[in-house]
Formats: C-alpha cells, sequence, structure tokens
C-alpha cells in the first residue's frame, strides 16, 4: 500500500511518508524519499494487537501494538485499503498452526551441522552434573520416559535416591497436573536442595502416603537439616480457595518435618492487567511526573516484581544460609514456581549470571519444566484469558538485580532485551510449544533454529563491560536488600518504552565501555608486538630485506588505531580501519553514535541479518527510530525536536 | 534538628544524615545535647567555623580570586564588543544584591542604568547572563518590571533590553510565575512586560515553584526516603505526593525552553520571577548547562555557581540554613540550589559523556552550601560577604576543590569533550530519584561504589596502555629513521 503515513507516537507532527508491505512473516515500512529510505519490520508474531480508529480526514489510522512494547501507529489514505490490511494483518498476526510460524521458514543460511551444533550449546545433562548430580542422594529417573507419568515434565528427572518409582507415581497422582516433586537446583556445598511440582489434591483433608514419601525423601537426601520449607507462592486466599475444588496446600499435621510457608505472588490474570495498565502509562502522551507515578503504582507492577524477589530471595536464604532444602509449589508449578526457582538459582549460583550460564537457566527452569510458552505468549491463536507475561517479570527480576549488583553479570540489559523479543518472535524454536513432549513432536530441533547459538555467536554484543569473573560481586550468594528498601526497585523504560530512544540516556556507559575494552584489548596486543619489534630492531642493526617486510608489516599494524597518533598512517587508511573498529566518541552525536555502534557490530558479526533484515539489536532501533529524525539528520545538536514541541507546547 | 531521650541523643544533619548515639548518664547526655543545641544554631555568621578554619592544605590558587567577572569578560569580548562592563554598581548603592561589576549592552550607560534600576524589583536591572557564540544571541536575567496597576513603563529599559536583539528579530521574555500571579503582583507595585511598550518581545509564563512550598516538597521527599516500614505502594505515591520530581521536571522543561529559544529559534532571551533570585538563576544556569560546554566542565561548572549563583545574589543564607529537618519553619528556607544541582544531575543521568565532573561533585556542593568549613556559600550576596570580609577571614572552598588531589575525587572516568548543545528529555520516564543525596545514608551503596571504581580502573588501564603504546611508537620510528639514514649513507 502507498502513501502511508507513519506517525511518531511523541508528536504527530513528525509523521514520514511510505510504503507498507505484508509479506508472509513481516509488516514492512519503507520510507519514501531520502536516500536511506528507513525500513521498519515487524514480525507478525509480535503483534499483540490491532486496531482501527475512526477515519479522519487525512486518512485511516490503523495502530499496532506489539508484544515487545513497540507501538506503530499508520495512517492509510484509503479506508478499504486499511480494512484490507487490518483483515490481512489479523490472520497473519494469529497463526492457528505451528508450521505457520516464522521459524519453520526462518533460514540463517547454516548449515545442518552448525544448527545440531547450536542445539548442543545448552546441554541439561551437562548442567545436572556441574551442580553435582546424580550424587549419592539423588538420582536420574526414567520413571517419565514416555511422558506416562507427567506430559508437561521432560523425560530426565532428579529425584531423591530413596524415591522408589512406585512413591514417584503414587506422588504424582496426589499433584495437579501429575507434576510430582523434582529437583530444580542442588547445592553442592551443603546439600541443601530446591524441588519443584505442582499443590497436592488434598482438598479439605485427603492424604496421600506416597506424597509424604516422597517429601519424607527429600528432606533425607539433606543429612544436614531436619526439616523442609514447603514453599506455596500463591497468596492465602488463593490456596484456600482451591481446596473446595479439592486441590489446596500441605496440612503440616500431615507430614513431618516440613514448614509451611505462604508467599503471596498474584496469579497470572492479576498480572496479565496489572502489566496493561502498566503499559496504557507508558502509553499516555506527555504525561505529567503525578500521571505517570500514580499510574505506575496503580498498576501494581512494581509490588508484583517485589513480591516474586523476595520469594526468590526467602528460598535463596534458606538454601544457603540454612542449609534447608525447600520445596516450591504454585497451582499448577510451572509459572510462579518457574520464576521463584529461577530468581532463588541467581543469586545462589554465580555461574547463572554468565551468558552462558543464564541461558542454562531458563533451559532448566522454563523449557524443560514445561512453562506453557505458547499460552502463555500467545503465539498461536488462542485462550486470551492464558496469556500473561510470566517470564518478561523473571526478566525483569534480573534487570533489577542488575541495577543492584552493577558487576555481578556476565551479560548486559541488552541481552536481557533480545531474549525477551525472541521469546515473543518465533524466530527460533527455543520456546515453541507448552512442553517437551510437543516440542520433541514437532521435531523442533531438526526443522528449526536455536536462539542460545545466535545470542553466543554475537556475545560480543552483550557483555557487561564491568563484569570480572573474579569480581567479590561475581562469588557466591548475592544478598538484595530485603524490605523495606522498596525504592531500589524501579520502572525500567529500557524495557517498555523501549523504542521510545528519546526518553533513554542518550548515551551509553555500557557500550562506551565496552569499546574502551576493546581498544584496550588490542593495545595490549599492540604493545607486545611492538616490544617484539623493538628488542629486534635493537638486536639486530642490519639485514635489508628483513628490515623491508618488517615495515610492511607494521604499517599494516599501525592502520589499525591511530586515533591520537600524528606518526601514524595515511588518513584514507585511518578511515578504512574505523569501520571495524567501534566509534568510540560518544560525544558525536551521542545517540547516533552508539547505534553505528552496535550496528557496525551487528553487520560484521551477524551478515544474514541484513538479509533477512529482522527485528534484530541496533538494527531495528535504528529503524524504528527514523521516523523521529533525530537519528538519522547528522545532527548538529542531540536533535530532539520531539522535547522542543514538548517545551513550547507545555 | 535533634531529639533527646533517655541516653539517647538523634542528630538529624543537613545532609540528611541521621546518626543516633547511645550514651551512658542522663546528665550527661542532656549536656551533650544542649552544646550539640547551642552550637548547631549560632546567631552571629562571625562565630560560624568558617572563621575558626585553619586548612590543612597548602593554597595553590586562591579561590576568592579564581572566578572575576573580568576574566569571563575578557573571554566574552574576544567574540563580541557589543557588551560593556559597567561598574554602576561599584559601592552596592544602585542594586545591594548585585556585584559591584555587571556585564550590559554596550549602548546603554551608567545613567540609564540606574534608571532601569529603579524600575525594577530590588534594583535588578537586565544584565547579561549569557552570550551563544554560535548565533550572537544573549539570555539576560533581571527580577520583576515595577508597572504596578497604572502600568508605569520606563524606556530606558525598553532600550536596554532590545540592544540585544537584531534589527527586526523578536525575543522572548520568560516569566517563571504563571500570567495570574504575575497580574497579581501588580497590585503590590510589580507587574511584567506589557506588549504595549515590548512590542518586539513574546512572554511566555512558566509555573516554577518557590519558597515554602519547595521547602514542604523537600522535607515530605526525605520523609518517604526515611520510612522504613511502607510497601511497594506505599512509597511511589508519597514519591508523588513530595510533588519532588514534577518540580524538577518544571524546572528541566522551563531551562530547556529557554534554550531553545536561544538555540534554535535564534532569539534574545530575558529570564525574571519576582525578586529574580531564585527561580531565575534556576532556569539561566540550567540553559547553560544545556547549551554551553564550557559549563560542563569542572572549571566551567565552579565559575557557573560563582557567576550565576554568588555574584548574582542567591540568598544562600536565608535559603540553605536549615535543610529537611528543621522544627522550626524558616520563612525563607528554600532547596532552591539543591533543585538546581538535581537537574544538573538529572542531565548527567542522560548525558553520563558529557560531563567533566561526577555526581560526588554535585552531592558536595549540596553539602557545602548547607554547612562547610569554607566561607563561599555564607552571606546572602556579594554586598554581604565584602563586609564581613569573607575573602580576608574564611578560606573559598574552590581553593580547596581545585587541588589536584581534590580534583581527582570528581572526575567523571567518562568524559570526553561534547561541544554540542544537548537537550534532555523532560518525559517522567527519564526523571529519577537523585538516589545519592536522597537514599545516600539508607541505601546498600557498596555496590555502587565498586562499579564506580571498575569503570574508572577500564579508563585508567586503557589510557596507560595508551601511553605506553605511544612511547614505543615513537622509540621505534626514531629508530627506524636512523635505521635508514644509515642505509642510505
Amino acid at each position: 500500500v502507498e502513501n502511508v503515513r507513519l506517525l511518531d507516537r511523541l508528536s504527530s507532527r513528525r509523521a514520514v511518508l511510505g510504503t507498507l508491505y505484508l509479506t508472509a512473516t513481516h509488516v514492512i515500512f519503507v520510507e519514501n524519499g531520502s536516500e536511506t529510505r528507513k525500513e521498519t519490520w515487524v514480525l507478525h508474531s509480535q503483534i499483540s494487537s490491532i486496531e482501527k480508529q475512526a477515519t479522519t480526514a487525512s486518512g485511516c489510522p490503523l495502530l499496532i501494538r506489539c508484544k515487545n512494547f513497540q507501538v506503530i501507529q499508520l495512517v492509510i489514505p484509503q479506508e478499504r485499503d486499511c480494512h484490507d490490511v487490518y483483515i490481512s494483518l489479523i490472520r497473519l498476526a494469529r497463526p492457528v498452526k505451528y508450521e505457520e510460524l516464522y521459524c519453520f521458514s526462518f533460514n540463517p543460511k547454516l548449515d545442518k551441522e552448525e544448527r545440531e551444533q547450536g542445539w548442543k550449546l545448552v546441554d541439561l545433562n551437562e548442567e545436572y552434573n556441574r551442580m553435582g548430580v546424580p550424587n549419592n542422594y539423588w538420582q536420574i529417573s526414567d520413571v517419565n520416559r514416555d511422558y506416562g507419568v507427567c506430559d508437561s515434565y521432560p523425560t530426565e528427572v532428579y529425584v531423591p535416591k530413596s524415591a522408589t518409582a512406585h512413591i514417584i507415581v503414587g506422588s504424582s497422582k496426589f499433584r495437579s497436573r501429575r507434576r510430582f516433586p523434582a529437583l530444580s537446583y542442588y547445592c553442592k556445598s551443603n546439600n541443601a536442595s530446591i524441588c519443584r511440582s505442582s499443590q497436592p489434591l488434598s482438598g479439605f483433608s485427603a492424604r496421600c502416603l506416597e506424597d509424604e514419601q516422597m517429601l519424607q525423601a527429600i528432606r533425607k537426601a539433606n543429612p544436614g537439616s531436619d526439616f523442609i520449607y514447603v514453599v506455596d507462592t500463591r497468596p492465602k486466599l488463593n490456596a484456600m480457595a482451591n481446596r473446595a475444588a479439592g486441590k489446596g496446600y500441605e496440612n503440616e499435621d500431615n507430614y513431618s518435618n516440613i514448614k509451611f510457608q505462604f508467599i503471596g505472588i498474584e496469579n497470572i490474570h492479576v498480572m496479565r492487567n496489572s502489566l496493561q495498565k502498566m503499559l496504557e502509562v507508558c502509553e499516555l502522551k506527555s504525561p505529567s511526573m503525578s500521571d505517570f507515578l500514580w499510574g505506575l503504582e496503580n498498576s501494581g507492577w512494581l509490588k508484583h516484581i517485589k513480591a516474586i524477589m523476595d520469594a526468590g530471595i526467602f528460598i535463596a536464604k534458606a538454601v544457603a544460609e540454612e542449609g534447608v532444602s525447600v520445596l516450591v509449589h504454585c497451582s499448577d508449578g510451572w509459572d510462579r514456581t518457574a520464576q521463584v526457582c529461577s530468581v532463588a538459582s541467581l543469586l545462589l549460583d554465580p555461574y547463572y549470571r554468565t551468558m552462558k550460564g543464564f541461558m542454562v537457566l531458563i533451559e532448566k527452569d522454563w523449557v524443560s519444566f514445561g512453562h506453557k510458552f505458547n499460552h502463555r505468549y500467545g503465539n498461536l491463536d488462542g485462550d486470551p484469558k492464558e496469556i500473561s507475561p510470566v517470564i518478561d517479570q523473571f526478566i525483569e527480576c534480573v534487570w533489577q538485580l542488575m541495577e543492584q549488583f552493577p558487576c555481578a553479570f556476565e551479560f548486559n540489559e541488552r541481552f536481557l532485551i533480545h531474549i525477551q523479543h525472541h521469546i515473543y518472535s518465533c524466530q527460533f524454536g527455543n520456546f515453541l510449544c507448552n512442553n517437551q513432549k510437543e516440542r520433541r513432536e514437532l521435531k523442533i530441533k531438526e526443522r528449526t533454529y536455536s536462539l542460545w547459538a545466535h545470542l553466543w555467536k554475537n556475545r560480543a554484543d552483550y557483555l557487561n563491560p564491568l563484569y570480572k569473573p573474579d569480581h567479590s560481586q561475581t562469588q557466591g550468594t548475592l544478598h538484595p536488600q530485603i524490605a523495606p528498601c522498596n525504592f531500589l526497585y524501579k520502572f525500567w523504560s529500557g524495557m517498555y518504552n523501549r523504542f521510545e530512544k528519546g526518553l533513554h540516556p542518550r548515551q551509553s556507559v555500557t557500550d562506551y565501555l565496552m569499546a574502551v575494552k576493546e581498544e584496550t584489548q588490542q593495545l595490549e596486543e599492540e604493545l607486545v608486538i611492538l616490544q617484539e619489534r623493538l628488542a629486534n630492531l635493537q638486536k639486530s642493526q642490519s639485514g635489508d630485506n628483513k628490515m623491508k617486510s618488517k615495515q610492511q608489516d607494521r604499517s599494516k599494524q599501525f592502520g589499525l588505531y591511530t586515533s591520537n597518533n600524528s606518526l601514524a598512517n595515511t588518513p584514507q587508511e585511518y578511515s578504512n580501519d574505523l569501520k571495524s573498529f567501534p566509534s568510540r566518541s560518544p560525544s558525536q552525536g551521542d545517540e547516533d553514535s552508539a547505534l553505528i555502534l552496535t550496528q557496525d557490530n551487528l553487520k560484521s558479526s551477524d551478515p544474514d541479518l541484513s538479509a533477512n533484515s529482522d527485528q534484530e539489536s541496533g538494527v531495528e532501533d535504528l529503524s524504528c527510530r527514523s521516523p523521529s529524525g533525530g537519528g538519522c539528520v547528522p545532527s548538529e545538536d542531540s536533535g530532539k525536536d520531539s522535547d522542543e514541541a514538548v517545551f513550547l507546547a507545555g | 534538628r535533634f531529639v533527646g531521650s533517655l541516653g539517647t541523643i538523634v542528630i538529624k544533619c543537613k545532609d540528611l544524615r541521621i546518626i543516633q548515639l547511645d550514651i551512658p548518664g542522663m546528665e550527661e547526655c542532656l549536656n551533650i545535647a544542649s552544646s550539640i543545641e547551642a552550637l548547631s544554631t549560632l546567631d552571629s555568621v562571625t562565630l560560624m567555623y568558617p572563621f575558626f578554619y585553619r586548612p590543612m592544605f597548602e593554597v595553590v590558587e586562591d579561590g576568592w580570586s579564581s572566578f572575576l567577572l573580568e576574566q569571563e569578560f575578557e573571554h566574552l569580548s574576544s567574540v563580541t564588543n557589543e557588551w560593556r562592563l559597567s561598574c554602576v554598581n561599584k559601592e552596592f548603592s544602585v542594586c545591594p544584591s548585585y556585584p559591584p561589576v555587571v556585564i550590559v549592552p554596550k549602548s546603554i550607560d551608567d545613567d540609564a542604568l540606574r534608571k532601569v534600576a529603579m524600575f525594577r524589583h530590588g534594583g535588578r536591572f537586565p544584565v547579561l547572563s549569557y552570550y551563544h557564540k554560535k548565533n550572537g544571541m544573549a539570555m539576560m536575567r533581571s527580577s520583576q518590571p515595577l508597572t504596578g496597576t497604572n502600568g508605569r513603563r520606563c524606556k530606558e529599559d525598553e532600550k536596554l533590553i532590545n540592544a540585544t536583539l537584531r534589527s527586526g528579530r523578536r525575543g522572548f521574555v520568560i516569566d517563571t510565575r504563571p500570567l495570574a500571579v504575575a497580574q497579581q503582583a501588580r497590585a503590590k507595585g510589580g507587574g511584567f512586560e506589557q506588549e504595549v511598550h515590548y512590542p518586539q518581545w513574546r512572554r511566555i509564563h512558566k509555573y516554577i515553584e518557590r519558597f515554602n512550598i519547595l521547602q514542604e516538597s523537600f522535607i515530605k521527599l526525605v520523609e518517604a526516603c526515611n520510612d522504613q516500614s511502607h510497601n511497594m505502594d506505599r512509597w511511589l505515591s508519597k514519591l508523588e505526593a513530595s510533588n519532588w520530581l514534577t518540580h524538577i521536571k518544571e524546572l528541566l522543561t522551563a531551562a530547556c525552553l529557554a534554550a531553545q529559544c536561544i538555540d534554535r529559534e535564534g532569539a534574545s532571551v530575558l529570564v525574571h520571577g519576582s525578586e529574580g533570585t531564585d527561580s531565575t538563576l534556576q532556569v539561566t544556569s540550567l540553559a547553560q548547562i544545556i547549551l554551553d560546554p564550557r559549563c560542563r566542565t569542572i572549571h566551567g561548572f565552579e565559575a557557573l555557581v560563582v557567576r550565576e549563583w554568588l555574584q548574582a545574589g542567591h540568598p544562600f543564607q536565608q535559603r540553605c540554613a536549615q535543610s529537611a529537618y528543621s522544627n522550626s519553619k524558616q520563612k525563607w528556607e528554600a532547596p532552591v540550589f539543591l533543585l538546581f544541582l538535581e537537574c544538573v544531575w538529572q542531565i548527567h543521568r542522560q548525558f553520563p559523556c558529557s560531563f567533566e565532573f561526577n555526581e560526588q561533585f554535585l552531592i558536595m556542593l549540596f553539602e557545602h552550601a548547607y554547612a562547610s568549613q569554607f566561607g563561599t556559600f555564607l552571606g546572602n550576596n556579594e554586598n554581604e560577604r565584602a563586609k564581613l570580609k569573607l575573602p580576608q577571614k574564611t578560606m573559598s572552598l574552590w581553593s580547596w576543590v581545585n587541588r589536584p588531589e581534590e580534583l581527582s575525587r570528581f572526575q567523571n572516568p567518562l568524559y570526553e569533550a561534547n561541544s554540542l548543545v544537548i537537550w534532555p528529555s523532560v518525559a517522567p520516564q527519564s526523571l529519577q530519584l537523585w538516589e545519592g543525596v536522597f537514599l545516600r545514608w539508607n541505601r546498600p551503596s557498596k555496590f555502587l561504589e565498586e562499579a564506580e571504581e571498575e569503570r574508572i580502573n577500564i579508563i585508567r588501564y586503557n589510557k596507560e596502555l595508551q601511553a605506553k603504546v605511544n612511547a614505543l611508537r615513537r622509540q621505534l620510528a626514531e629508530l627506524e629513521t636512523e635505521e635508514d639514514a644509515r642505509e642510505e649513507v
């Protein structure tokens, strides 16, 4: 469709004219005019809602809201075109079969072997071995070999050695969806563990001998402690209500040696509404400070984040400080339980704070234990009441921790944002379906690619410059402040206003420091070479041939980094090399340079991306920034027209 | 500022710290409490610490003479000759709250200035605040014109501010009061520039809160930050109820507007509120942070504070007497300067690589404005400082700060000179609570400090390597030329 206007959310003055294309996988908007012809690409699977608004004199407005919090406002001149686009998008954004999803057509031009290699990057067997199981207390159980006991569990599950198949099966019959207690994290140093399950089917008085034995077995697997905590992550009221339906929670009288604890994390419906409310605040046009703070508080979002963190902190403390094992469950044990177990693991084990470890953590606590990605993130058309930002909340918890412990994580904010993006994008197979069983049936590993391999390949983009493996913050358990420091939890504009670049700091400290570190590394290398050469030169004062070859060598070497050296090479060589070297100066128009930096990195590290022009790192940011002007104008100053409009209007 | 009870003294400090001392013995405790009480509420300025403080360091450069307006004018004369230095206020007779020398348009003589002073509140006639080299536009500041109810006018005043306009161009008057307040001010003899008499000027009203409202907001915010009991929701609503961030947003918006008029509209600007000693200075100084890269250096920022706050007659002694914990209501108390510092911090946060100084530098200034061993922030204006003979009797803060040992603590490792205008975002999403001040004493800061240390280390190591590599390159090059020379021979 031609002559479509893409509006800037912050100021309607700055709309750009362009052409709208719908492909099988993307919505593409190409700007008219300017040489650059900026493109905005949106994957159909990212579309969360499409709204057709009342036709105005200028055309028919179409509002597209995306799951990665991008909001696109188009004005299409013809009502009929608009309707066509609307109808097609509704169909395209809500696929009914997995095969329609992008990951089945996405081809990053890797051969079969590379793809298999990619899937092997994260190996859970390896991970359990790293934790220290199997051992004297824990063993791998094959009761779920053919998903016979629990179809939402993985085939390989770790259970206490003393838990026989009979106990496991018996216990599973007494648990919602037959999700029996299984190992999530094992702490080598003191044998304490985190186990997870669903709620027991206790109703008002039902008991199950095998389930009681199962919890006994978990306690016995930690000889250092004479009780275990059973943490129900629901609010007490919700858990009690479940009793009427024959479900409920453990009765301390029936289970010997347990300490029962409620931690009130709200259910998926409350969370969905909370996010909705917060996003409405984010979408406000020039809100006042009070509008914003009031709306943020009213959404309750940060309160929910804190509840999840508190639960994680409680468990981490029990395991690390008291040496007590914990059994965690909620209702079905695939949402709140996953959140809480993974937050606790992250606090306990520095490995999960590395890039690889974080991938492993998501694979372990979310993917393998049957978190219903398809339902929660609406990959296929389904019940909208099943949709809820469960993993988004976990990702935000990680960000909140990064803010409090800036040196503790190997990865940076961008890593989290891109993982969130791809949970919804369906570009990679990792998060397809609702459980391992479905994924095996679909042959995901043979037909799609793994996100982890993709992120790993570009890991340079995701490094936290402040991370050092030997830093004190990277060792041992993290101890975040618990209440009353509520002010520690902050609004994450990098995520929820991700596409409003104007709102973010214009100079990225992370990118700047990474560029400095990269330069440092090159300097280190050069230093060694120079020292060698100097030594050689001083030694051998003769030898014409040698000399010549060396000189050539050197001139190559010099070309690389001459940013501040007048002795160096000709300007041409300098600028050629500059391209591969991240532009270091953040002063050159702030935002621009930061983006160029990521874009350059991307282009060099991932050429096929530009071919697919998918929603990646800097590229998408750049393209989406384009309508607002500031990003591409060779700005004499930091160019922020939208603000000016605000100043004047206000 | 303290509450004594059963062997416990709670000292609430102006830097927002709360110290609790448990002292054995009731009597001793009461004695100590009353001594602290007496010593912390001295009547006379000359009894205060700066008059007794003996510096333990050698003074390299006397801070009292580090920032003279004459130097600033010299700098200005190198780019334009439209301005002159006037000594009309030499004896503080024309305007008691102005410094002895001011910069005014060249075409206006001292007699005219005296007449204009009669027409402006407190004698604060329009003077140059900032000259934008890029396009030759000027920002001036003054107090409100005394038009009164009958619309008095002053030809000299009109001539003075028109002198800053290019022919045919318009200028902007930024009035930091809402229109209604400005209109009410006429009843008390004040007022605003009316279109009829200032046809070339467009007036824009921006509301910036004053005095007790700011102070209340400050107190509420500090209370909220110290409240250990509330849950998440109450925290946000208390933050909202304090209105502090709203003031920050308003102030930044007004400053951006002023900067925009100058840089984007290419117009001269006159800023004033009522007295021209508070909100006016906030706007003019923040606009300079946005426009002028020099103000983002350590020395430049110090010069800005001296020029736009100390010399411009912001009444520090009245405004920064008690800070947030005062029991007694002080009529003139208001965190005007703190608001300015916080706005700088907000811009700093958005442009972390464009400032030569770090957050600690701003916090240090906040502390010294409220309580200091140095005489810099004593007195309400240059006139009072001269009477107190501060330069002779006390040490200047700048003498201490500008020593290399101290400076290194205040340097931003990420700084790279940025010659551009920096436009901050004023959206609520972009503004944050200044934790470094308000949560300084009740948040865990160890990890953040470690992060800062790490940043410094990364940059330092990089610089060291650069130096080494450059030295080696030079050495190599020298050896090579020797070699070449020998070969040619």
